[in-house]
């Protein structure tokens, strides 16, 4: 290894630093055109560093739409559809993963089964079923089916339930305990970095979910984020200034749940990924 | 007798407990494919009552020369972005598996886009698509080529969508990266011994043992292109010249502009189907490829 060592390595270290400036150009050029004047975001060749940077840019952006409205109806919908996944897929999970019962076994292939199971598939008949119950122009056919668990999440959680000695849920059954005090006070306490995972994955779904609310959502007072960006985009077609702007800040909160929680993002993509 | 009881008792819980995702199940999967396995075999605008037609919106498929060009998109794209996902992730996660300090932030530098896919990464990359003033061509005049039309062009339209979803390598990469991390060093160190060299160590000891991450990457990416919309939708809408249709697009427009709901459930049918097949000549064939420690030789 040695004699391929120094070379090798250093080839592979500036690699990366290339590849890594790649990556990050697509977001550096949104910052700076996100801080341009009309009359310079076309100027050949481009400033880089916009001088003066104009920030009004964002507070102009943000008045053409209510983007706090639809940025107020995106946590609503990420809210209620993270305590779905959260109480579902717990108590969903945990039986997969501890309880003996016939069946169990076949059940669990068919969760492994809709995990891949596309959206679109079953994309017209739901919505005959969600316009059959008038809930068309409402946060309900984006929340609602949160409570009845989703597959990737059983999956995740079981998965993560199983690395858990059983000890203390012995000893707690002997004491007297049911299940649901056991999932309540034994499992749940040691599961924080899994129900974490769960969360920001579905705080990131819902926030960047896009075919789902432009389904359902018509009213623009209900609109979610990436509705209103479409939106912005479609009625202010040349103004890439403010575009950017706009597009900067509703990738922020996933950006910044990202930073704050890298750890469990990586782990529950590598989790689900590499077991699969 | 207790013991039966008990175990019976266990089995209740069992069931109780999934009651959630079993009523789910059967509301939101099982139950919407059955009913749209029936609209497929009716003309339903949703204003009227459904009418049966048989088996005519699937014959109507095989003359709609649409249907065609948006199989064509489809599977072009697959064609074209499943392998570069395949080796591009590898080789970013081979990147990232270098031993350095702050190799963290490379992590975070390369999975972030990751993170933000949905509207705002497109509108990103529409800017850089721009032909005047957009970064690519600005990039490309500096070199003294005249860029393309990028996504106003029937002919780059495509490959200015897979561009743009190299970005979001990263996922794909992470995922390679847990593979990695998988492998035995002494197997490692054992090949070196032996006179291997670092490609081949990297060909016949790390790729045999992260063939599975491979396979599971394969069928996630092939399921992932079929089910493309948001882009295409954001940024070609379909065109120019239906360049762009991607078969969901296709669905979506059927579906919710024109209101042909059995044309739109046939569609979906047939995309199940054509992913179910899919799936499964990937399965078949993995165990050609794909080693599993313990389970073979």
């Amino acid at each position: 290894m040695r004699r391929y060592g120094v070379v090798g390595r250093a080839l592979a270290l500036a690699l990366l630093f290339v590849v890594a400036a790649l990556f990050l150009v697509p977001l550096l050029w949104m910052i700076s055109s996100s801080l341009k004047p009309d009359y310079e975001i076309f100027a050949v060749p481009p400033q880089l560093i916009p001088n003066p940077p104009r920030w009004a840019n964002y507070s102009e952006a943000l008045t053409f739409l209510p983007f706090g409205r639809y940025t107020l109806n995106t946590l609503v919908i990420s809210a209620v559809t993270i305590v779905g996944h959260l109480l579902s897929c717990t108590v969903v999970a945990y039986a997969f993963a501890r309880l003996r019962a016939p069946g169990r076994d076949a059940l669990f292939l068919v969760v492994l089964a809709t995990m891949m199971l596309p959206y679109p598939v079953t994309m017209v008949p739901l919505y005959i079923l969600f316009r059959a119950l008038g809930w068309i122009n409402t946060f309900l056919p984006l929340t609602v089916p949160a409570f009845f668990g989703s597959p990737l999440y059983i999956f995740l959680l079981r998965q993560f339930f199983l690395t858990l000695p059983t000890d203390l849920e012995d000893a707690a059954r002997i004491d007297g305990a049911n299940t649901a005090q056991i999932i309540w006070h034994v499992i749940l306490p040691l599961s924080r970095p899994a129900l974490a995972t769960v969360a920001i994955f579905t705080f990131q779904a819902s926030w960047n979910d896009f075919l789902a609310p432009l389904i359902y959502l018509q009213n623009p007072q209900n609109y979610t984020v990436t509705l209103g960006l479409q939106f912005f985009r479609t009625s202010y077609t040349t103004n890439w200034g403010y575009l950017m702007a706009a597009a900067l800040i509703t990738m922020l909160p996933v950006v910044i749940v990202f930073l704050l929680a890298q750890r469990l993002f990586i782990e529950g993509i590598a989790m689900t990924g590499g077991k699969g | 007798m207790p013991r039966l009881s008990a175990s019976r008792r266990e089995a209740l819980t069992f069931y109780l407990c999934i009651s959630p995702w079993l009523a789910g199940l059967l509301l939101f999967v099982l139950g919407p494919m059955l009913v749209s396995l029936g609209i497929s075999f009716t003309r339903w605008d949703l204003l009227s009552p459904p009418i049966f037609v048989g088996l005519r919106n699937y014959e109507r498929m095989l003359g709609d020369p649409l249907f065609w060009q948006a199989l064509k998109v489809t599977a072009t794209y697959t064609l074209l972005y499943v392998p570069t996902e395949l080796v591009g992730g590898l080789a970013l996660a081979l990147l990232m598996n270098q031993r350095i300090p702050g190799i963290v932030v490379f992590r975070t530098i390369f999975y972030l886009p990751s993170v933000i896919s949905g509207v705002a990464f497109v509108v990103v990359w529409m800017w850089i698509f721009h032909p005047e003033a957009g970064l690519l061509n600005v990039a490309l005049a500096q070199i003294g080529v005249a860029g393309p039309r990028w996504l106003t062009d029937p002919h780059t339209a495509l490959s200015a969508l897979w561009m743009m979803s190299l970005w979001g390598l990263g996922r794909a990469a992470v995922i390679y990266l847990a593979g990695l991390k998988g492998v035995p060093k002494e197997l490692h160190e054992a090949a070196i011994i032996d006179g291997a060299n670092p490609w081949q160590v990297f060909r016949y000891v790390t790729i045999p043992l992260i063939t599975p991450t491979i396979f599971f990457n394969l069928v996630l990416s092939m399921i992932a292109t079929f089910q493309t919309f948001t882009s295409a939708f954001v940024a070609t809408n379909g065109g120019p010249l239906d360049s762009t249709l991607f078969f969901v697009l296709y669905l979506y427009r059927q579906a919710f502009e024109r209101f042909s709901m059995g044309y739109a459930a046939a569609l979906a049918w047939v995309l199940l189907l054509i992913i179910l097949a899919l799936t499964l000549l990937v399965v078949r064939f993995a165990d050609r490829w794909v080693y599993y420690e313990g389970t073979r030789r």
